[in-house]
């Protein structure tokens, strides 16, 4: 039994950390808010620490660690509201990486960039891969995959797909006739793909509508199992990120209530303030609580992966919502201004939790992973 | 990260299996009632089972009959017991936290007389610290010892909440000995034979109707001198040590309540019920807390067993346990109906047995207090009562009511 960090994976928290904090990516989150070409381009910073390549294999020039590492990576990013592109890159690299895929060193080094164009994997309630329709609750379809020899023949239509702008190369996962996931990879600038770039409310966060119309990929050569890692991966990175966003909104939200007074005594005295932070550090720690297990067993219980990357994302969801609007309320109304770093945590949010099929979906997988599991023992 | 055991955490995993399958035939049910002196007697022969085997006081000194070994060890003999069926021993309180105040602030006397029968289950302890008036404030405990002439102390006053009081032969009971200093100044720890005369016992009952608790009553109960245990005046860190080391209890993860697998059983069993999705929410809702919490507390052991000693941050776990396990005996019972609440249902002994847990060992309000202040570092509330005489305290508050 040893559930800690390793001193690698502390060093490697820590190299993140001050990687990150040589650049001003909070007061760049507001900036983008009026203008988007103000974000700083922090790929130079991920790959100088080479994090493109955290999930490729060693022998094609990547790192070879595991998810542990790449959410880590991913919580310090959240920290500070940094727009690096893990959350589309990550995904995408595991399934090439699976699939042997060619060109996955210049992709570990960086040179190439690539996005994965998620489809949820069917479930009790949908039996279908899924995925996030531009409005309304109705799941879409995933894009029609007609395989033809080593080529996929793509069409259909993602939104908001993390990171797919300035992505040269886009993984996606399609069904074919019979309704089983095909994976492809699609360059981008192919004839037939078209990525729309959308800014929606947090402007950290770079998201795009793909369409696919008789667009040609390479066909993956992975399994289905492969396809629904990749989803619950990006669950758990998603996860990590807003698990870095509540540290932030605690650490300011508990200075404020040391400072600020009210009747003769600072406010973080009162049980009203206290508990309500107290609440923060609670989800907190269950969050972190369960991405460890996320990191765990992606490693060692894949079995056990959507149940431990779903209950990741359905807490730090849930965490940062609180979390964000403590901050706020703990700020009183200064934390409700526009100047104020309080609401861009609170803009991540509310975006981050409609994202990825959202964070009920996750919940709901949660229910889905234990009903399975008590059936099929039954 | 690695959840399995080292070779020698493997090894030892073996021996405590190899022993519990030669005799598990000899252990009494898991489940029985505290009232029924049979079970009770059966509890105590199996608890020295254990100990002769050395499964119990795992992580006490050799020197006190312990093994000398570490939190790992005693959350694997935990694992083994749960998983062959068995109960642990019946002494939870006396062999987890006051077996151990004892070791640390014990005399010879004390320990050499004590430990042996409190590790072997002849003699039970209990844990005499809550009063009707004082238990988030435990240091306004009014139970009284005075020194009589002959060097001993007379007892007065009450205690609540006692587990195990009704068969414990010790108590380990904390009592104010000087009212005119400031009040946790003011105590002292006593070890109290419960066969004394003037101390009385009465089961408390409560939702369930079950008397899992007792009441007990001390009238003129009289203390020999070398009934102190870490000095006179010096109660609040003796008592101190015994909360911390409930916290190391706790931290052993040996309780939860409300099973994950049973609520979604009983979900899964409902065709309705499983494809409703406010049910599936409030499942999917549970389930990660308290996975969130298995999960936090092997991260709390792996901490123990670098010998970091438990923070407040602890109870955090608690409170996440408690309140899901509330939500979890709610969902159980909406699915299922009234008949949950019947006795014969598993639901309605969490249902009736929760609430009250919600004030155990500590209440929420208290542990979200300390735990904002020691990890977040918040400003206390102001207090009312420090450096005054607790007698002084006392005046003002009986007035303040009176008013």
């Amino acid at each position: 039994m040893n559930f800690a960090l390793t001193d690698e994976q502390e060093f490697l928290r820590e190299a993140a950390r001050g990687a990150l904090a040589r650049h001003k990516t909070i007061e760049a989150a507001r900036a983008a808010l009026e203008d988007p070409g103000a974000l700083p381009d922090l790929w130079p910073v991920a790959v100088e620490a080479g994090w493109p390549g955290l999930l490729i294999g060693e022998e094609h020039g990547g790192a070879g660690l595991g998810a542990f590492e790449a959410l880590l990576v991913a919580e310090e990013c959240g920290r500070v509201l940094a727009s690096v592109p893990l959350l589309g890159l990550l995904p995408a690299t595991a399934i090439l990486n699976a699939a042997g895929a060619p060109a996955l060193g210049e992709l570990a080094s960086g040179a190439l960039r690539a996005s994965y164009v998620p489809a949820r994997p069917p479930g009790e309630l949908e039996d279908g891969w899924t995925v996030e329709p531009r409005s309304g609750m109705a799941r879409a379809q995933a894009p029609r995959a007609a395989v033809e020899g080593d080529e996929v023949v793509l069409d259909g239509a993602v939104a908001f797909v993390p990171d797919a702008p300035g992505a040269a190369l886009l993984v996606v996962v399609g069904t074919d006739a019979e309704g089983a996931p095909i994976a492809a990879a699609v360059d981008a600038g192919a004839e037939g793909v078209r990525v729309e770039t959308v800014v929606r409310y947090d402007a950290t966060r770079s998201l795009g509508h793909v369409e696919l119309r008789g667009a040609r990929g390479r066909r993956l050569d992975v399994d289905e199992a492969v396809l629904a890692d990749a989803w619950y991966l990006a669950q758990a990175l998603i996860a990590a990120e807003s698990l870095g966003a509540v540290q932030t909104c605690l650490q300011m939200a508990v200075a404020y209530a040391k400072e600020r007074f009210t009747f003769g005594r600072p406010i973080g005295s009162y049980q009203a303030i206290k508990h309500e932070l107290t609440e923060v550090l609670r989800r907190q720690e269950n969050a972190r609580g369960l991405q460890y297990y996320a990191g765990w067993a992606r490693e060692s219980g894949p079995e056990e992966f959507p149940l431990a990357a779903s209950a990741a994302r359905a807490c730090a969801g849930a965490a940062l919502d609180f979390a964000a609007r403590a901050n706020i309320n703990v700020h009183g109304g200064i934390g409700a201004t526009w100047e104020h770093d309080a609401p861009l945590f609170f803009r991540r949010a509310q975006l981050s939790r409609r994202l990825l099929g959202g964070t009920h979906d996750a919940t709901d997988r949660v229910a889905e992973r234990m009903l399975a599991g008590v059936s099929a023992a039954a | 990260m690695d959840l399995n055991d080292t070779p020698e955490q493997a090894e030892y995993r073996q021996r405590v299996r190899a022993w519990l399958r030669e005799h598990q035939g000899e252990a009494p049910p898991r489940n029985g009632s505290y009232e029924d002196t049979a079970y009770v007697d059966a509890r105590r022969a199996w608890q020295r089972r254990l100990a002769e085997a050395g499964l119990a006081g795992v992580t006490w000194p050799k020197e006190y009959g312990g093994q000398g070994l570490g939190p790992i060890e005693q959350v694997t003999v935990n694992q083994e017991l749960s998983a062959a069926g068995v109960p642990g021993i019946l002494d939870v309180i006396g062999i987890g936290m006051l077996g151990p105040c004892l070791i640390a602030h014990g005399s010879e006397e004390q320990k050499s007389r004590h430990l042996g029968p409190m590790l072997h289950g002849d003699e039970v302890w209990c844990q005499l610290f809550s009063e009707p008036a004082a238990g988030s404030d435990l240091a306004a405990v009014q139970t009284r010892a005075r020194r009589r002439e002959d060097g001993g102390w007379a007892l007065n006053g009450q205690k609540v909440w006692t587990t195990n009081a009704q068969f414990a032969a010790y108590g380990l009971l904390l009592a104010r000995t000087d009212a005119d200093v400031p009040k946790h100044k003011g105590l002292t720890m006593f070890i109290v034979p419960m066969d004394a005369p003037g101390v009385t016992v009465r089961g408390l009952r409560q939702i369930s109707g079950e008397a899992e608790f007792n009441e007990v009553f001390f009238d003129d109960v009289a203390l020999d001198e070398d009934a102190v245990v870490g000095g006179v005046g010096n109660g609040w860190g003796t008592a101190l040590t015994v909360l911390m080391f409930e916290r190391l209890t706790i931290g052993f993860g040996s309780e939860s309540f409300g099973s994950p697998t049973r609520l979604s059983e009983t979900v899964a069993a409902d065709p309705a019920a499983r494809r409703d999705p406010k049910v599936r929410e409030v499942l999917g809702e549970i389930i990660s807390e308290l996975l969130a919490v298995r999960f936090n507390g092997y991260r709390a052991l792996t901490a123990l067993s670098r010998g970091q000693i438990p923070g407040p941050e602890a109870g955090l776990a608690k409170v996440t346990m408690v309140n899901a396990g509330i939500r979890a005996a709610d969902l159980g019972a909406d699915v299922l109906g009234p008949d949950a609440l019947e006795p014969s249902s598993e639901w309605s002994y969490l249902i009736s047995f929760l609430p009250g847990l919600k004030s155990a060992g500590g209440t929420e309000q208290i542990l979200r207090n300390t735990i904002g202040e020691r990890v977040l570092g918040l400003p206390p509330e102001p207090r009312l009562d420090k450096g005054i005489p607790f007698s002084e305290l006392r005046a003002k508050e009986k007035e303040a009511v009176s008013r």
